[in-house]
């Protein structure tokens, strides 16, 4: 049937593509296809239980689970999104790989995680059911599952689009191929499935994107080379520092200060993210014991900070040696490249048949893999924290994998209608960040209260949280309505959109956790002793006494600390 | 993975896969050697060296996480 789908992709390729495929690199795409779906039929067997379907049985390694907690983040969406911004932006696109990794994720692994797992709570709406109460689960699961469909809808449109442009390939087979090849392999082995195939993709990304940068840093003659042909082309010292031209908002390309990047992005946007959105945390929750799942956000910071190798040295690569300039989207002209486009065009540069079949698999499995986190994400909350509490009574727990799976095909169909959704509405296309600004930023607060004030109460939680996201959304409309605003909320009037979703998402937390202090003042706090192993100090945490010191969480986090403050120094 | 089931490990996939698309590059290169491909620097033959690569890195984890040979991870 795969074989079948593809040799009609060849039919429906168009003359107007980026990219023509060889023989050889069609079938490293079908073969790609068929290990994806046997990987999911091989799976079924073991994901009988809900405890195996839903949280891959609790057994990963650390290794595993931490590949997986980074691929679920890998998606080609944002290969290709950051390579883009890198063209657009130079380095400065480095911070969200390098600021907003290593503090987040060390805290998270070393603190956070610890609560998540002895809670033994399914998902996050489920910890703050345990920590707050009924309705604070709810508007946070209910939030996370449209965030959820949004994301993965538009993911799948996105892979349509760069199908489109850069394979000729039609859109609707495009997104129907993709979701159900997904579906099928999400619905058979569940967070096995998708385990297991964010961590095949994770290698698949390297190996089909490394040969860019390798070959373009030969081309470019090193990295000095690379300095001096992109001082050629824009004239200025902007595009290759990190941290030296954040003084002022006029000072650096992206239009930001250093305030907005070290606090809204590496201390909310990434806090938020990685230490609430249970995309990724679920597959720290599958690890097999408590030091695997602290280990898990620490391994995926080590890669997550040399993931700048594939994707911000192509998008610099492209702006030093591409012999056109590529264009924002949407630019009148006939023959022209978008941004967007830089990560294909350097591959098409680079790579003859076989490898540029590597690569377009590699952007595909991230596409698909995006997909497979968002729907056994999806699965997991519904199942748990809509589905069984409010729609009705589950009494097997036959019946809890069934209504997985179940809720797993109904996912794909919510996404493949949100995917026709935004291809109506191309520039939601630009509101990703804006919804990661909406619910994952105040729920950052909610769950950082929660976690390390015991006094804050179960009303506290609801009202914060409701708070934070309304306030996000009012701010959000109130620059769509009048674009003045945007100097109010990003303090300067040489801010661009970028500063506004950092400082956004800034300003969405503190109302939150203002919220939240204020009305846990006012109304009655939880027992201690309904708060243990949910509370920073009510928590009686394993000892690592016999442990060796190159086997504790806390020994690989300093490593990370001071790799990152290295990687700051080099490209300050 | 798991000690209950013996489940394959998710690396002796991650291995066939890429020793597979390592023949596949390999040969290519090959074939194509003499006429390699209109693109930037083909004359250092990257699909050659990427081939072997995933040839040997493939392999060695095929080899090394083959069913039956590790009891345990």
């Amino acid at each position: 049937m795969v074989l079948t789908s593809f040799a009609a992709s060849a039919i429906l390729q168009s003359a107007d593509r980026l990219i023509s495929l060889a023989p050889a690199d069609v079938l490293v795409i079908v073969i790609y296809f068929a290990m994806v779906l046997g990987i999911g039929v091989y799976l079924k067997r073991y994901a009988n239980t809900s405890n195996q379907f839903f949280m891959a049985g609790r057994e990963m390694s650390a290794w595993v689970a931490g590949l997986s907690f980074l691929s679920a983040n890998l998606g080609a969406l944002e290969l290709m999104g950051w390579a883009a911004a890198t063209y657009q932006y130079g380095i400065l696109a480095a911070h969200f790989y390098w600021i907003a990794a290593f503090p987040s994720l060390a805290c998270l692994g070393l603190v956070m995680m610890p609560l998540y797992y002895i809670s033994k709570t399914h998902s996050v709406p489920g910890y703050l059911h345990l920590r707050y109460g009924e309705a604070t689960r709810a508007l946070s699961g209910i939030s996370f599952a449209f965030m959820t469909i949004l994301m993965s809808g538009i993911n799948m449109y996105a892979m349509a689009i760069v199908m489109k442009v850069v394979l000729g390939w039609n859109i609707h087979f495009s997104i129907w191929v993709s979701s159900l090849t997904v579906a099928a392999y999400v619905t058979l082995g569940g967070l096995y499935s998708a385990i297991f195939n964010e961590v095949l993709q994770f290698f698949l990304i390297w190996v089909g994107v490394l040969t860019v940068s390798i070959l373009g840093m030969i081309e470019a003659g090193g990295w000095s080379g690379l300095v001096m042909k992109i001082h050629e082309r824009v004239h200025n010292d902007e595009y290759v520092h990190l941290w030296s031209t954040l003084g002022t908002f006029s000072g650096n390309p992206m239009g930001v200060h250093w305030t907005g990047m070290a606090l809204g992005l590496g201390g909310v946007i990434a806090f938020g993210y990685w230490s609430t959105d249970f995309l990724v945390i679920q597959r720290a929750m599958a690890a097999k014991d408590l030091r695997s799942a602290r280990l898990a956000p620490i391994i995926a910071a080590y890669f997550k900070m040399m993931v700048p190798l594939i994707v911000i040295l192509p998008g610099l690569l492209g702006l030093a040696l591409l012999p056109y300039k590529l264009v924002p989207e949407g630019t009148p002209g006939e023959g022209l490249h978008t941004y967007n486009e830089v990560l294909p065009l350097m591959l098409a540069r680079y790579c003859g048949p076989g490898l540029l079949g590597l690569g377009i698999t590699a952007l595909i499995a991230g596409f698909m893999s995006g997909m497979a986190g968002n729907l056994s994400a999806f699965a997991t909350v519904w199942t748990y924290d809509i589905y069984r509490p409010y729609l009705t009574k589950v009494k097997s727990d036959a019946e809890l994998v069934a209504i997985g799976r179940w809720c797993t095909i109904l996912g794909v169909f919510l996404s493949i209608g949100a995917a026709y959704f935004v291809t109506q509405f191309k520039s939601i296309m630009d509101y990703m960040q804006a919804l990661v600004s909406f619910f994952i930023a105040p729920l950052c607060a909610t769950v950082i209260v929660g976690m390390f004030w015991k006094r804050a109460t179960a009303k506290a939680g609801f009202w914060g949280l409701l708070a934070g996201t309304v306030s996000s959304i009012a701010m959000f409309t109130l620059v769509k309505v009048n674009h003045s605003y945007l100097a109010v909320i990003a303090l300067s009037p040489d801010a661009k959109e970028m500063a506004e979703n950092l400082y956004r998402a800034l300003w969405s937390w503190l109302i939150c956790f203002m919220v939240t202090v204020i009305v846990s003042l006012f109304t009655a706090p939880k027992p201690d002793y309904e708060l243990k192993g949910l509370v920073w100090g009510l928590t009686d945490l394993p000892s690592e006494a016999g442990v060796p010191l190159y086997k504790r969480p806390l020994f690989w986090a300093v490593g990370v600390g001071i790799f990152f403050v290295i990687l700051q120094w080099m490209f300050w | 993975m798991s000690k209950q089931t013996h489940m394959l490990p998710v690396w002796f996939f991650i291995g066939v896969l890429l020793f597979t698309y390592g023949v596949i590059i390999f040969v290519v290169a090959i074939v194509d050697f003499r006429h390699p491909s209109e693109v930037m620097l083909s004359q250092y033959h990257p699909d050659l060296f990427g081939g072997i690569l995933l040839l040997l890195i493939g392999g060695l984890y095929t080899f090394w996480f083959w069913p039956g040979r590790r009891k345990k991870q």
